[in-house]
């Protein structure tokens, strides 16, 4: 059929682009959108920018993402890839295209396993697993370190190193673990579980700390540590536990009833050794420091005690004392004498008294004199009475002496 | 009394810990800084202290992260891969 040269309407395509242009911007519904779909063509040019077509069967659909947004991506995006993409319908004039801006990309399904997320939370929450009375306190110097983690990681080696540089002298105690998978929330409940049973290792302590860890992936890949059992190990563990999984935005219900979270395995090894071998070998320092000046003090002190027992031990020394007892023997020696003197004197005069007083007492003085002494004979007795007087009497004069008889 | 406790713990300086000889350290600098002390006994506890900070540093200089692996019951060394 011949189209009417006036029936219809005549439009540029750029009239005719802009029409179709308005039309879908009127369209709420595409302006905030989430669309479904593999990913294919992936391209990232220099610019930043990402561009790439997402399908499924029975249709395509291009898409782009400006540099800032593409930036904050946390997804690895790859051919083939699943996702859900979130951003809103544009036409692009000069090609003539329509396209999705996209804003935000997740991995297909996980819209759904956040809700998962969510109902676990808010369950462990009211049951108080994540109770900030619950968390313990980090030892300040750990001896022995458990490390719950794949042993052929990024992150294992990571720790050690920062482990390694930071605090040589403790123990690490590897629970090796798969940490993505099916069979991984069972094996990372029997490490932990492991590491707190003194049984299992004879005559060994159970670790001072214990490091959780994981680097960094997608959500599915640390879904092990958003499992229920695995969360209740971690509440349980009788040793504080760190838990340090992905990267600084991922967050997992580990993280909420460890008694710790880090950022990354690494920032998990560093929590875990507040004090490193530098601070001891400075607490080292002033402790030989204390040790010196404490006994250089004492000594002092001694020396101080000594010195002033030197002056008070002049002071009562025995030569003042001996110099003392002399001048006390002169005094009592010079005392001595005088009171001898002064008695012998005094005896001298007693003596001369008395043999005065002896020589007035003579009787022979008496006899000269004209008197006599007359005793008895028979018992010797002095008559000095006429009643005394019998029998054979002697008579002393003073030349001698005569019988009488009465 | 402290006399007897001192003398209680003292191993020889070589067989302590890490652990053990800074905290035997601590007590030590403490008692020193209890003047009741006989001199003889503070002597006695400097050099000792001498002792356990040189066996610290030296731990400290030679101090080598030791990794074991959990294997079933037992604990063996971990080879780390070398990179």
């Amino acid at each position: 059929m011949q189209p009417t040269l006036f029936s219809s309407i005549h439009l540029t395509v750029s009239q005719l682009t802009f029409r179709i242009r308005k039309q879908l911007e009127n369209d709420p519904i595409l302006l905030d959108v989430w669309v479904e779909g593999e990913i294919s063509n992936l391209s990232r040019p220099a610019s930043g920018h990402v561009y790439f077509t997402l399908k499924d069967k029975n249709a395509s659909l291009r898409c782009m993402m400006w540099k800032p947004d593409a930036a904050r991506l946390r997804v690895n995006l790859q051919d083939g890839m699943a996702i859900e993409a979130h951003g809103r319908i544009t036409v692009y004039e000069p090609q003539g295209m329509y396209q999705l801006a996209v804003n935000l990309i997740q991995p297909k399904g996980e819209g759904a396993l956040y809700q998962e997320f969510l109902r676990l939370k808010a369950m462990l929450e009211t049951e108080g697993l994540f109770a900030p009375e619950r968390k313990r306190p980090i030892p300040q110097l750990s001896h022995k370190i458990g490390i719950v983690t794949s042993a052929t990681g990024a992150a294992l080696r990571d720790m050690l190193n920062t482990l390694r540089r930071r605090l040589p002298l403790t123990q690490v105690i590897l629970a090796p673990s798969p940490v993505q998978g099916m069979e991984a929330p069972l094996a990372l409940v029997k490490a932990l579980q492991s590491l707190n049973s003194q049984s299992l290792i004879p005559n060994q302590l159970i670790p001072d700390v214990i490091l959780l860890t994981r680097g960094g992936g997608s959500i599915e890949d640390l879904w092990a540590f958003n499992d229920e059992r695995v969360v209740r190990a971690v509440a349980e563990s009788k040793a504080p536990v760190i838990c340090g999984v992905g990267h600084e935005t991922d967050f997992t219900l580990c993280d909420f009833a460890a008694d710790l979270r880090a950022p990354t395995p690494t920032a998990a090894a560093e929590l875990a050794t507040p004090i490193t071998i530098l601070d001891l070998s400075s607490d080292l320092l002033s402790a030989r420091t204390r040790l010196t000046s404490l006994t250089l003090n004492l000594l002092g002190e001694q020396k101080a005690v000594i010195s002033s027992f030197i002056s008070r031990l002049k002071y009562i020394s025995p030569e003042r004392r001996i110099q003392s007892a002399y001048q006390h023997l002169d005094e009592l020696s010079r005392r001595a004498f005088s009171a001898l003197t002064h008695g012998i004197q005094i005896q001298i005069s007693n003596v001369n008294g008395i043999s005065k007083h002896l020589l007035s007492l003579n009787p022979e003085g008496i006899l000269s004199r004209g008197y006599a002494i007359i005793t008895r004979k028979d018992d010797h007795k002095v008559v000095s009475k006429v009643s005394q007087a019998r029998g054979e009497m002697k008579v002393r004069v003073s030349d001698g002496e005569f019988e009488v008889r009465k | 009394m402290p006399k007897a406790s001192s003398k209680k713990s003292e191993k020889p300086v070589e067989e302590l810990s890490y652990e053990e000889a800074l905290a035997e350290l601590e007590g030590l600098v403490a008692s020193l800084e209890d003047e009741q002390n006989p001199l003889e006994d503070s002597m006695r506890h400097f050099e000792r202290g001498q002792a356990l900070v040189a066996h610290c540093s030296a731990l400290l200089d030679s101090a080598q992260l030791k990794v074991q692996k959990l294997s079933g019951e037992s604990l063996i060394p971990f080879e780390e891969e070398s990179e």
